[in-house]
């Protein structure tokens, strides 16, 4: 029997929540574990085979000069390398820091802020090495995960639909809050892959995915604002797990005029 | 002898006994009821499930429910679901393949053990936009045999509208309110001062066959004359029109037209207006295999010509920006959809327009294509441009 690909799942500032969702697959654990070796995943066991790896998942995003050089060492020893979750494909939600100003987080947060080495940002994989797919979502899709881990097994493209949450949120047939109660959501400008729980329960789209492949968030930001939104209130919107994406980092910034 | 062509009335107090006509003959009933804020489609178990006394109020971008004080159980418009998520549901796993160890797959069907439905309170402009999806999934060379199993078996109980909508429009478009073919059985609520009944004609035998034990007396000709004053009343208070002459030639020649651009910055590629659309039928099909590659899935499920996605080729998407995607779904909805299926593609239900987050209106942006169209062409006998 060929030797099977060896996976390693790595973390980086996350809250472990996406490498969970592999965990999660209870079912298919142990058809995952038939089909490849697990070579490197500390979240299931401490026991590590060393690299190169065939698949690496990345898990959150780089907030430190030592993860800035983790990550170059990670990709080196990776043959695919998938990041997995807001975290590491938008910097997640502390990439709140960007907008904000770390030193004096630093001061006013530690007794003894000149221990910490952090980064004045967060930012997503991508902006430090080159990824080879990026897996969206706060936190991931299992069904997602399973449908690009298969798809790395069988070097197929993997089948991740990059339309608006508006797609499935009509496909399970929930009633557009937008439309039937006036309610603020950002499906229309936020990338599929939930399932749409949020309109289901008569709430707005937080944008957990991120944007999706065409987000006209001009056209939102002004219809937000006709739903009776401040600009601040509309930033925010933008502002949450996927704040450092460029779509919704654009449209947060663009969202407050000048000066205001 | 309740014959296909006769027809009866009967009280509102005996609605239950055509719901349990349907049951009898083995239909899973289906129709509207309140959920969520909106009217939308869902199992009916008894009439408690109907919305009685609810209507809604509908404008480009906004829906909303109401009270009515006369306790019609069929007094409000089209909402948020069409009937094709039963006919052409909005997934559906269309066969599983299986390696058999040899070169060889083997193909296992989905099951079909689904019951046959009945659609209770069906409009005039959705049995139009049922028509002609029943002409995209099995008018062509190779029907789909989901679709053309579920469409034999189904039971048509219509409702013809005794009011518009706000984003109604099948007057122009030819579909309503009257119901006039494609029925089993065609109800029309009467409610007058001292009175609540139904007036039902009857279609097709399958449809004098639920009747048998509704106590109902034959309609008189009043009662006939009562039901088209109310259709009548639909058909003068349509909430929006469409100039539908030569609309084919004047979106066609119009494809450069500066509307596109314009609608296109307003519109949010999202999918609602198509997945809303009743007759809309693009869908993508995908493969869902199991880690071992031993056993996939065929899946279908619904797609939209404002995705990105769907009309990548090899090279990149083909309609890479919102106003080619705008215009490739008005142009086929109004135009090239004549030439596809020899029928226009709107049945002037007002879904798009309701439910579309933002709005937009295609009977305002054919009116807008129409006026810039106006401007750019010299009168007849004028100079070329
Ligand atoms: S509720 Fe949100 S996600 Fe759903 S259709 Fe409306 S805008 Fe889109
Ligand atoms: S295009 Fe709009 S109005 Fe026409 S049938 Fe579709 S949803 Fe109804
Ligand atoms: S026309 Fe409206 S509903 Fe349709 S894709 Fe554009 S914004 Fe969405």
């Amino acid at each position: 029997m060929a030797a099977r690909p060896r996976l390693a799942v790595w973390k980086f500032a996350s809250c472990d929540g996406c490498q969970l969702s592999l965990l999660d697959c209870e079912d298919e654990l142990l058809q995952v574990a038939g089909e490849i070796e697990i070579a490197n995943f500390r979240e299931a066991s401490s026991a590590v085979v060393d690299g190169p790896y065939d698949l690496s998942l990345v898990e959150g995003s780089v907030t430190t000069p030592e993860d800035a050089r983790r990550i170059q060492e990670v990709r080196a020893q990776s043959r695919r390398l998938v990041t997995i979750g807001a975290c590491a494909t938008a910097g997640g939600i502390q990439a709140l820091r960007n907008f904000g100003d770390v030193e004096e987080f630093r001061r006013a947060v530690y007794a003894r802020p000149e221990f910490i080495a952090t980064l004045a940002t967060s930012t997503a994989i991508r902006d430090h090495v080159p990824v080879d797919f990026e897996l969206r979502g706060c936190p991931i899709n299992k069904a997602q995960l399973l449908e690009v881990i298969s798809a790395y097994l069988h070097h197929r493209r993997p089948t991740v639909p990059t339309g608006s949450v508006c797609a499935e949120c009509k496909r399970r047939g929930a009633v557009c809050v937008v439309v039937a109660h006036g309610a603020p959501c950002l499906g229309p400008v936020t990338q599929s892959g939930c399932g749409a729980i949020c309109p289901a329960y008569r709430r707005g789209c937080y944008g957990c995915y991120g944007p999706q492949d065409t987000p006209n968030t001009a056209a939102w930001t002004a219809h937000l604002e006709t739903l009776g939104l401040a600009p601040d209130a509309i930033r925010r919107v933008y502002r949450t797990f996927n704040a450092g994406a460029p779509a919704f980092r654009a449209a947060g910034d663009a969202a407050v005029p000048e000066g205001g | 002898m309740i014959e296909p062509g006769s027809s009866w009335v009967f009280p509102r107090a005996e609605f239950p006994s055509l719901l349990a006509g349907l049951e009898r003959a083995g239909y899973r009933v289906v129709g509207p009821t309140v959920r969520d804020g909106a009217i939308v489609y869902g199992t009916i178990r008894s009439v408690g499930d109907l919305p009685e006394g609810w209507t809604d109020r509908q404008e480009a971008g906004t829906y909303r429910l109401a009270k009515r004080d006369d306790g019609a159980l069929f007094g409000y418009n089209v909402g948020p679901h069409s009937w094709k998520k039963y006919l052409f549901p909005p997934r559906e796993q269309l066969f599983t393949l299986r390696r058999d160890g040899s070169a060889s797959f083997e193909v296992t069907p989905p099951p079909d053990d689904e019951p046959p439905l009945a659609f209770l309170g069906i409009r005039a402009c959705e049995i139009a936009a049922m028509r002609i999806q029943d002409r995209v999934f099995v008018g062509g060379g190779t029907p789909d045999a989901g679709y053309a199993r579920r469409a034999r078996s189904r039971l048509v109980v219509a409702v013809q509208c005794g009011q518009a909508g706000g984003t109604c429009f099948c007057v122009s478009m030819g579909t309503g309110p009257a119901v006039r073919a494609g029925y089993d059985l065609s109800l029309t609520e009467l409610i007058e001062p001292g009175r609540h009944d139904f007036l039902v004609q009857v279609g097709t035998p399958e449809g004098a066959g639920v009747l048998a034990d509704v106590p109902m007396r034959p309609a008189t000709p009043a009662d006939l004359s009562a039901g088209e004053a109310r259709v009548a009343r639909a058909a003068q208070s349509m909430g929006r029109t469409m100039d539908t002459t030569g609309v084919h030639e004047v979106l066609l020649r119009n494809l450069e037209s500066p509307v596109w651009e314009d609608v296109g910055r307003r519109c949010l590629a999202c999918t609602n207006c198509t997945l809303a659309c009743p007759t809309c039928f693009c869908h993508s099909t995908e493969e869902v295999p199991d880690l071992s590659a031993e056993r996939v899935e065929r899946w279908r499920r619904w797609d939209s010509c404002f995705n990105l996605s769907f009309s990548e080729l090899h090279n990149g998407s083909v309609r890479a920006t919102v106003p080619a995607r705008y215009r490739q779904w008005l142009t086929h909805k109004l135009a090239t959809w004549f030439d596809q299926f020899g029928s226009s593609g709107c049945v002037g239900c007002g879904r798009c327009v309701t439910w579309c987050p933002v709005g937009i209106d295609l009977t305002a942006e054919v009116r807008a294509i129409r006026a810039a169209d106006a401007r750019a062409v010299p009168p007849e006998g004028g100079p070329a441009p």
